[in-house]
């Protein structure tokens, strides 16, 4: 039972990767794209591995994917953005994510169904990530913290508004001591 | 590995494909954001491998490597995006071609 489940969420998380990779707007590549996260994540659940499913769904399709979605945002700003609105409404544009993530859905409606039969063998849960996490894996939480400081300072300092100078037109005048 | 139901080669096959999705999207795809996916899909088919292994030893390691891949991959798309918004500033495009001189 968990195989043929496995087969058809394995099925959608490469359908959805493959469409998320070929779309031309990055805002259709950016749903099936976290079609495809949400597919992982009901393979992580199948595997016995619930917590990383749950990260999967938070972190991944929520945080990361929202991240994308400002940016996108950002970018599209302009005139035809009314126009591309009325596009997306379209039902060719929503109907294929829709459909993948119907099946997803439907899967995990039996999973909760049977609720704690439909995992392969080895459940391993969060008591026992916790546990290894912070025992022999201490040191490693630590670097990944100092790795997300420094993530976290670059992306302002990337991010940032920096004065835009146009070399061409306008040569400095004042002997380039900025 | 007795009790796993699902054949570990299976998975591995299935996070192949996807490494390679998203490898093929990363070397076709010029545009900067779906570059950024694309790397996206990938460190996500190296948790999916990562999980399956520790499934099938029945260890807890392979759920906390998913959780430092998961940091990693935070940390490479805030930054990522945060040289997008600068890439559509200066060039106006975010066509990587265009943007392949790192001082201009």
């Amino acid at each position: 039972m968990e195989l043929i489940l496995f087969y058809i969420a394995s099925t959608v998380a490469v359908l959805a990767t493959v469409f998320a990779l070929t779309r031309s707007n990055a805002a259709h590549a950016l749903i099936y794209l976290i079609v495809s996260l949400l597919a992982v994540a009901v393979i992580f659940f199948l595997l016995g591995a619930p917590f990383a499913a749950a990260l999967e769904v938070v972190i991944y399709a929520g945080a990361i994917m929202v991240l994308f979605v400002f940016v996108i945002m950002m970018l599209n700003l302009g005139q035809e953005g009314d126009a591309r609105e009325r596009q997306r409404m379209h039902p060719a544009v929503w109907i294929g994510p829709s459909i993948l993530s119907a099946v997803l859905l439907i899967e995990m409606l039996l999973v909760i169904a049977k609720l704690d039969g439909l995992h392969s063998g080895a459940l391993i849960g969060p008591k026992q990530v916790g546990l290894t996490l912070f025992g022999p894996y201490v040191l490693a939480v630590e670097i990944a913290s100092m790795l997300l400081l420094a993530g976290l300072v670059g992306a302002y300092h990337v991010g940032r508004r920096f004065r835009v100078t146009e070399p061409s037109e306008q040569p400095p005048q004042n002997g380039g001591a900025s | 590995m007795e009790g796993l139901a699902i054949p570990l080669n299976h998975v591995l096959i299935v996070a192949l494909l996807l490494f390679i999705t998203g490898l093929a999207g990363l070397m076709f795809r010029r545009n900067v954001i779906f570059m950024l996916m694309a790397l996206e899909v990938m460190l996500n088919s190296a948790g999916l491998a990562f999980v399956a292994a520790g499934t099938a030893w029945q260890q807890a390691d392979g759920q906390v490597i998913f959780m430092l891949i998961l940091a990693v991959a935070a940390a490479e798309v805030s930054v990522g995006l945060g040289l997008v918004l600068q890439i559509q500033r200066r060039f106006r495009t975010l066509d990587m071609d265009q943007a392949k001189r790192l001082n201009s």
